[in-house]
């Protein structure tokens, strides 16, 4: 029996690990270990997109999911004083179907994959691997600054739309609290702040009284 | 030898499982939306993977897209999850029923 090559060795570790924390991430009973399994999902996912020798993407999703978005889930989930025990109750109930509803999923994808004798490897041949100098990042960048310049930038307002959503759902004003108003100050004109008051000048002779 | 079948039946069987997750945390809104993060990164695997066997980088620019507008989706959907709780003092999907739907 040969033995395993490395790519793909590193394939099926990556990719059990992947699914374990998946199902770990649907049936694990706090929210704080559910969003620790998702990271732990989101890098074996980046380690298989690297076998892909889609590094540049790799990388982003441990960035911004693993760094970012991973961490706004952690932020909220430990800052809500939650009760998990209500939030479990229908998950004995709602396991059968929703595994038969999962089976019947998975099963039709891979009967499609599958079947046939695994067409659909001979319609998608392994390509050859890049060469040395081959830089994915360079390669994406170019795309995405010509083909993709458009699109690009509307993903940069969609992120400013976000964030000022965002911002504003979250904002509250707490009542009692006192804050200086910059729109108020700035506003403010001359005729507010001073009053004028005409009167007679005094002397020193007449403070005397004489 | 790693052939398409491999990576898209990760895939598929990553999607199925948050499937499965949707139906079984239908309760809790936090692991919902985990369960949609993850069905993004399963759809997201498909991209990459036929961006690499068809020698196509638009896969990949897909997928730059999609992760911004999932990256979007999460902070707006957690930004309304600290809402609710601040209104509600709960996240449990079944009393949230003031609409009557």
């Amino acid at each position: 029996m040969n033995e395993l090559p490395l790519q793909e060795m590193v394939f099926y570790l990556f990719s059990f690990v992947m699914l374990a924390s998946a199902i770990m991430v649907v049936t694990v009973r706090n929210p704080v270990y559910a969003a620790l399994f998702l990271i732990l999902t989101f890098f074996t996912a980046a380690a298989v997109w690297m076998l892909l020798e889609a590094e540049f993407l790799a990388i982003v999703l441990v960035v911004v999911y693993v760094g970012a978005v991973m961490v706004l889930f952690l932020f909220v989930v430990m800052m809500l004083d939650i009760n998990i025990a209500p939030l479990k109750e229908g998950f004995i109930r709602y396991l059968p179907v929703g595994l038969l509803v999962a089976f019947v999923m998975a099963a039709e994808m891979v009967m499609v994959l599958w079947g046939k004798d695994r067409a659909v490897e001979g319609m998608f041949p392994m390509p050859a691997p890049a060469e040395p100098g081959y830089s994915n990042t360079e390669a994406v960048g170019e795309w995405l600054y010509t083909q993709y310049l458009l699109p690009f930038e509307m993903a940069g307002v969609i992120l400013l739309v976000a964030m000022v959503a965002a911002i504003m759902l979250t904002l509250r004003k707490r009542p009692g609290v006192k804050a200086q108003n910059p729109s108020n100050q700035v506003k403010v004109r001359r005729e507010e702040r001073i009053k004028l008051i005409s009167m007679p000048s005094e002397t020193p002779n007449d403070q005397r009284g004489s | 030898m790693l052939t398409i079948t491999h990576f898209l039946t990760l895939g598929a069987i990553l999607f199925c499982l948050s499937v499965a997750g949707i139906f079984l945390n239908r309760k809790n809104v936090i692991i919902l939306l985990m369960c949609i993060e993850l069905m993004l990164l399963a759809v997201n695997m498909n991209f990459v993977t036929f961006s690499r066997f068809l020698d196509n980088l638009d896969g990949q620019v897909f997928v730059f897209f999609i992760l911004t507008v999932a990256a979007a989706e999460a902070a707006i959907g957690l930004a309304i999850l600290v809402v609710l709780f601040r209104n509600r003092e709960t996240i449990n999907v079944a009393e949230l029923d003031d609409l009557k739907g």
